[in-house]
């Protein structure tokens, strides 16, 4: 019985085999080597059958017209050469299956070409002295092989704008969502409506908002830039939060009400816990959303070339908008300055991405860590009892045979 | 029988008990004074303005099991729901009728929900621990959310799954999330969760339609054993199950969209084998629902 539970390993003999013939086993959805060197061949084949036709015969060029081509040349010979060798079904599935992952190459490709390009561009600048000094002093001449300066007014100035921004806005959010999601009321409605109205504002409204209301009283600051990137990241979180707690399924709820928990607690204790995951991610957004922000900050924080640390008193310079404002320059060692201050904001933000995604998961699998997941594995014995397995309730597979 | 002065001092008690006690065995000692007597009188339910029970009575005697039979859609599980104030937070939801705990109506403007929930506890559908916690977390849970505080967490966890039939199994899995045990140990970590607290009843609604026979054997001998110190109220669709598990059975039954109603309620054995009313001997027997 424990054989049907627990899977077999590939390499364990299977027990009382009444005979000693090899049993065929099948995979229907294998893809084999011959299987690959269809496809490669198709690729290839497609794309010396439109280049004969393409460039020979029809006289045209121009990459982006052949590669447009291309593909529904190779989609139709990989579906034409799978329909001769196998059957429809096959061929149909293929076909699906190479235009759905064709699909997926294609989204990613600005994602790395973008990757790809502010690397090049930026890293040869790249150093510790970019890092460690500002702009002060720097004289913008068309004099070569000056001094540069450097980004680290900016990179001081875009943690404390959106270290503030999130401290204000990421448990407003959180709270709004709460709202929304978990106490309810008459006003669930209008306050989601608004939501959804601001997560459609543009961010340079953000940023006149601000200005008229805090810049003309109290001049320009970090504070006001953090509190524009507070009100594009407000909306971003409480749709993402809103649609994590969503997902909580209500059994938990009413578990906890039923052992008598008040509703905090309840939020506190098993909801919030619960879409941890979830929530660390929408937050995550939220933060790269206004941490790449260039508009609202040029009428809040105005920018400026000396290290200000001080977010509360005068124009400081944020990453964005110094990559703004070098990109704009006529010397081509600034502009490139830019570029490295892209790709600065470039590696904070990942790095933030990593960061969050650690901490979030240190709970997701098990409690104790490492070690005691590995002490878990080591301990497990296979003397299941199997009386006691219930149905798979959605969890792996090996997670349901219990322990002795 | 106590009072209901005298019942409700027992399990405050019993609560302080938990909370304070100097030694190990005081706070497992008084099992057995906890169960409660459970009286619905002239219960009605609404969702919005469609009436779906209507008039019940029934008495839901100490350290008896009571199961709650009958057809889909009868009203069964709102009726358990309105036995600890759950019903109530359905937004749409009103209802009408005492519902008497040792005497004491729960739905007393004094009453705070919370309190009665904490003293009438209840097992879902759904096994539902709570998947962020490990299974040691989700048995403390209740104490966690009445802020109840114990020196003794380590004997309450023990004591909790040693009732609910789970703690040989996962003695050594406390750490464990609480998702990562089978389906029917779920069930019985929500039963031990319940537990923990020292309610004076346990109310299940379908506790073992989500689970296979073998589990569903264990809860059923689970419901035996803590039958002895709680008041059981089990809904069940399962006529055996509730031949083999219920000391008293209520007959619900719901007809042509009418709201649902007591048939019959009596002694399991008098209700399956001598039936008073022809339509309890049909559903008994199979014959309908």
């Amino acid at each position: 019985m424990t054989d049907i539970l627990v899977e077999q390993e590939p390499g364990t003999a299977p027990p009382k085999v009444a005979s000693p013939k090899i049993i065929k086993r099948i995979r229907p959805r294998e893809f084999k080597p011959s299987d690959v060197l269809i496809l490669l061949l198709s690729i290839a084949a497609s794309f010396s059958i439109l280049w004969i036709i393409f460039a020979q015969l029809t006289l045209l060029n121009g990459a982006l017209g052949f590669v447009m081509l291309w593909i529904p040349t190779f989609l139709f010979l990989y579906w034409f050469v799978n329909r001769q060798m196998f059957t429809r079904q096959v061929a149909v599935d293929r076909l699906i299956g190479a235009l759905v992952t064709l699909g997926a190459g294609i989204m990613m490709l600005p994602l790395v070409l973008l990757t790809i390009f502010v690397f090049q561009r930026g890293l040869p600048l790249l150093s510790w002295s970019v890092l460690t000094h500002t702009q002060q002093g720097v004289v913008y001449t068309s004099t070569t092989g000056n001094n540069i300066g450097g980004v680290a007014h900016a990179l001081v100035g875009t943690i404390e704008q959106v270290g503030i921004a999130a401290a204000l806005g990421i448990p407003a959010a959180v709270l709004t969502a709460l709202f929304i999601n978990e106490v309810g009321g008459r006003f669930t409605k209008s306050v989601r409506v608004v939501v959804t109205a601001m997560s459609g504002t543009p961010a340079i409204v953000a940023g006149v908002f601000i200005y008229s209301i805090w810049v003309t009283r109290f001049h320009y600051s970090g504070f006001a830039g953090a509190l524009a990137l507070a009100i594009i990241l407000l909306p971003t979180v409480t749709r993402g939060t809103e649609e994590v707690l969503k997902i909580v399924h209500n059994d938990l709820r009413e578990a906890a009400i039923a052992l008598a928990a008040p509703e905090w607690r309840t939020v506190w204790s098993v909801v919030l816990p619960t879409a941890r995951s979830g929530l660390i991610t929408s937050v995550l957004l939220g933060v790269a959303v206004s941490i790449g922000e260039t508009a609202p900050l040029i009428m809040t924080i105005f920018g400026n070339q000396v290290m200000n640390a001080n977010p509360f008193s005068g124009p400081q310079m944020a990453l964005s908008l110094l990559s703004y404002k070098q990109i704009k320059l006529p010397i081509q060692s600034q502009i490139n300055l830019g570029y490295t201050s892209a790709l600065v904001l470039f590696i904070l933000v990942f790095s933030i991405f990593i960061m969050a995604r650690v901490l979030g998961a240190q709970r997701t699998k098990g409690n104790g860590g490492l070690i005691a997941k590995i002490g878990k594995v080591l301990s497990r014995t296979s003397t299941a009892d199997v009386s006691l397995i219930g149905e798979d309730s959605g969890h792996e597979r090996e997670e349901v045979v219990p322990h002795e | 029988m106590n009072s209901g002065v005298n019942a409700k001092q027992d399990r405050e008690v019993n609560a302080q008990l938990v909370a304070s006690s100097t030694t190990a065995n005081s706070s497992l000692r008084v099992d057995g004074v906890t169960a409660a007597e459970l009286d619905a009188k002239g219960v009605h339910a609404w969702f919005g303005d469609r009436l779906v029970l209507q008039d019940i009575n029934l008495v839901m005697e100490r350290t008896k099991v009571t199961a709650l039979i009958g057809p889909s859609g009868c009203g069964k599980s709102t009726f358990l729901r309105i036995l600890n104030r759950m019903h109530e937070i359905v937004p749409s939801a009103s209802l009408a009728g005492e519902v008497h705990l040792d005497g004491e109506d729960i739905y007393d403007p004094s009453q705070r929900a919370a309190t009665v929930r904490r003293h009438i506890g209840m097992v879902f559908q759904r096994p539902n621990p709570f998947p962020a916690m490990t299974v040691r977390e989700n048995v403390l849970s209740g104490l966690r959310f009445n802020r109840i505080k114990s020196k003794f967490k380590d004997e309450i966890v023990e004591e909790a799954l040693t009732k609910a039939g789970l703690w040989n199994e996962v003695k050594d899995r406390q750490k464990d999330l609480g998702g990562a045990l089978s389906g029917g140990q779920q069930q019985r970590l929500c039963i031990a969760r319940a537990l923990a607290v020292k309610p004076a009843v346990l109310l299940m609604d379908e506790p073992c339609s989500a689970l296979d026979p073998g589990s569903t054997l264990r809860i059923e001998q689970t419901v035996k054993e803590i039958s002895h110190e709680v008041t059981v109220v089990i809904v069940t669709h399962n006529m055996q199950q509730a031949h083999r598990v219920s000391d008293k059975t209520a007959f619900f039954l719901a007809q042509d969209g009418n709201p649902g109603y007591i048939v019959e309620a009596g002694e399991t054995q008098e209700i399956f084998d001598n039936p008073k009313d022809p339509r309890t001997a049909d559903y008994v027997q199979g014959r309908f629902g």
